[in-house]
């Protein structure tokens, strides 16, 4: 962390941000009054995801895109799945999509329970890290460990290990677990979903700075359900676009400072996505107990400070354990683990709501199923100007603020959006030319 | 080297942690491996990628745990360094950035704070020289990985490592 003045100048600089996923920094130029430069800097190196995925077979998608992040894998498993079997013509409907919106909930249980509790609860109390914060507050970690484990639980029977599952098939599954591993799961939501509902006096008794920016907020939306795997895409500035539309309404652009390129909407430019966009776009959809968190939380259905975040990520907390108790109460694992899916000449897209927002993937395969072009948008990719935006209006905002403070805000105002840098930079635009 | 601790005969839980798609960090993993083609009596062993939470979910309960990992310290490839971590934290150089993934040597704090430490918590670090992804282990490194393997199987007599 550095602050350097010159006469009006001022740069904040953070080179290794904490409490994030991979590696990026921060810097912020000011000069009389007003920022004139903001950037995120990832320099997490570029893993070129897209290009391996050319000529590999369609059905290796979800085991290898589920390597771009051992936070969210499930996001990029169902992403692909959904997105070749619209490739081939396949819908994958009943139990199957039941169990699979079970294995998401335990993804955003576990990825949400880490952010809220382990990695923004520490900024809110004033401590370094998590383990700084386990000294006087060893029950907030506890909790954190044993949501997370409960979080792992669902992950390792639905997918067989929690990290990197290898039960998830392009059809379905490989193997469908026994009604008792389910039963199992059923005592440890129940204390899951508790012990999120009781966290709720504690989060909300956080300061919050009062920051409200003018979103466009940008999430999925299905007439039935809280969105996981399917539905619209929707804002509240009047998008309502089928997910096959989407590159013709957002568009990536590389700017030097970031190995992760940028996304914006083509007519409006920055957008959000994640927690706050599906709570304020889907509030309706939460179950009857999450609303009354969310009531408890003193959000009345929409919420557009992202500081809030940490309380709209144990809403859905409360949800996804609530789902979660729901489908394993009323699921059938006496079918068959998949369908059959044939591959043919076709381009699929697929877009699901990974914990820190709307993952895009859109494949092209030929005949015998061989992927032809891969194109993958994470959301952190997605949120990348927003952020750079919210430091702009914070840092005006809260100029006055000393240098650390000011500094550990500004760093505070990128965990918002628990961004997934490993994630944002698994591509790299290649060109091969065939000899 | 040899630490008293793993001569006694009662459970021992050994954790290997590592990817050994990544050379040299494998270390910790292909350690674990040769203890359990070895089936000794009295040790369990798991190999995990070494996330904190996972790491202490698989010691909770367990009251003798060594751990091998794998370490960047700048000492030679292939040093083996055995830390006691009741005795107080890792050193600083076997902590790793603080981003989603907190690791060993925050595990073993968190424990700390928590009061879920082993009783008997025994790190083993194995210096490494390459761990780019796709590569192999080292000689020097594999070389380690067989004496400390063998002597916490009980292969080879104390001293050998």
């Amino acid at each position: 962390m550095a602050e350097r003045r010159n006469g009006n100048s001022r740069h904040l600089k953070v080179d290794v941000l904490a409490r994030v996923e991979g590696e990026g920094g921060m810097q912020v130029r000011m000069k009389d009054g007003r920022v004139s430069q903001v950037r995120l800097n990832i320099f997490e190196p570029p893993r070129f995801f897209e290009a391996m995925l050319r000529g590999r077979d369609f059905t290796e998608t979800p085991d290898i895109t589920a390597r771009i992040c051992g936070i969210c894998p499930v996001a990029y498993q169902m992403s692909a799945c959904h997105a070749m079997e619209m490739a081939c013509g396949t819908n994958v409907d009943g139990p199957l999509r039941e169990l699979r919106r079970l294995l998401y909930c335990g993804e955003w249980i576990e990825s949400h329970a880490l952010h809220v509790f382990m990695l923004h609860a520490p900024d809110f109390l004033g401590y370094e890290s998590a383990i700084h914060m386990s000294a006087e507050h060893p029950e907030v970690v506890k909790t954190a460990l044993r949501l997370k484990h409960v979080g792992n639980e669902v992950m390792n029977v639905l997918g067989g290990r929690a990290v990197h599952p290898i039960n998830v098939r392009v059809g379905g599954f490989y193997r469908l677990p026994s009604k008792e591993a389910l039963a199992a799961l059923v005592p440890q939501l129940e204390w899951a979903r508790q012990a999120c509902v009781d966290s709720i006096p504690l989060l909300r008794s956080f300061e919050y700075p009062d920051f409200e920016q003018d979103y466009e907020l940008v999430a999925l939306s299905h007439p039935d359900e809280y969105p996981m795997n399917e539905g619209r895409l929707v804002s509240n500035k009047g998008l309502d676009i089928d997910i096959a539309d989407y590159d013709a309404h957002f568009e990536e652009i590389h700017l030097e400072h970031s190995n992760a390129l940028h996304s914006r909407l083509r007519e409006r430019g920055p957008y959000f996505v994640g927690p706050l966009a599906r709570f304020s776009l889907n509030f309706d959809q939460l179950s009857p107990l999450a609303q009354q968190a969310a009531a408890a939380a003193g959000l009345d259905g929409e919420c557009r400070n992202p500081f809030k975040s940490i309380l709209v990520r144990t809403v859905e907390l409360v949800y996804a354990c609530d789902e979660a108790l729901r489908i394993l109460d009323t699921c059938d694992v006496s079918g068959p683990a998949s369908v059959p899916v044939e591959p043919r000449r076709g381009v699929g897209h697929g877009c699901t709501e990974a914990p820190r927002g709307i993952l895009y993937h859109r494949y092209e395969i030929d005949e015998r199923g061989d992927i032809v072009n891969a194109e993958i948008i994470p959301p952190t990719s997605q949120n990348q100007a927003q952020i750079e935006e919210d430091l702009r209006a914070f840092v005006e905002q809260y100029q006055t603020l000393g240098k650390d403070e000011l500094t550990w805000k500004c760093e505070q105002a990128i965990r918002n959006y628990d961004p997934c840098i490993s994630c944002a930079t698994h591509f790299l635009k290649l060109d091969i030319v065939e000899a | 080297m040899h630490h008293p601790d793993e001569a006694a005969s009662t459970t021992l839980l050994l954790i290997g942690i590592g990817n050994p798609d990544c050379g040299d960090d494998g270390a910790g993993a292909e350690v674990v491996r040769r203890v359990a083609a070895a089936a000794p009596d009295g040790i369990r062993t798991s190999i995990l990628s070494g996330e904190a939470a996972k790491l202490i979910d698989a010691w909770t309960g367990a009251e003798r745990v060594v751990v091998v990992d794998a370490a960047s310290s700048g000492s030679p490839p292939g040093t083996i360094r055995c830390f006691d971590a009741n005795a107080g934290p890792l050193p600083a150089s076997h902590e790793r950035r603080s981003t989603h993934g907190l690791g060993l040597a925050e595990a073993i704090e968190l424990a700390r704070n928590l009061d879920l430490l082993p009783s008997r918590l025994t790190v083993y670090a194995i210096e490494a020289a390459e761990t780019s992804v796709g590569s192999r282990i080292s000689p020097a490194v594999a070389d380690a990985v067989r004496r400390l393997g063998d002597e916490l199987a009980g292969v080879a007599e104390p001293g050998h490592i």
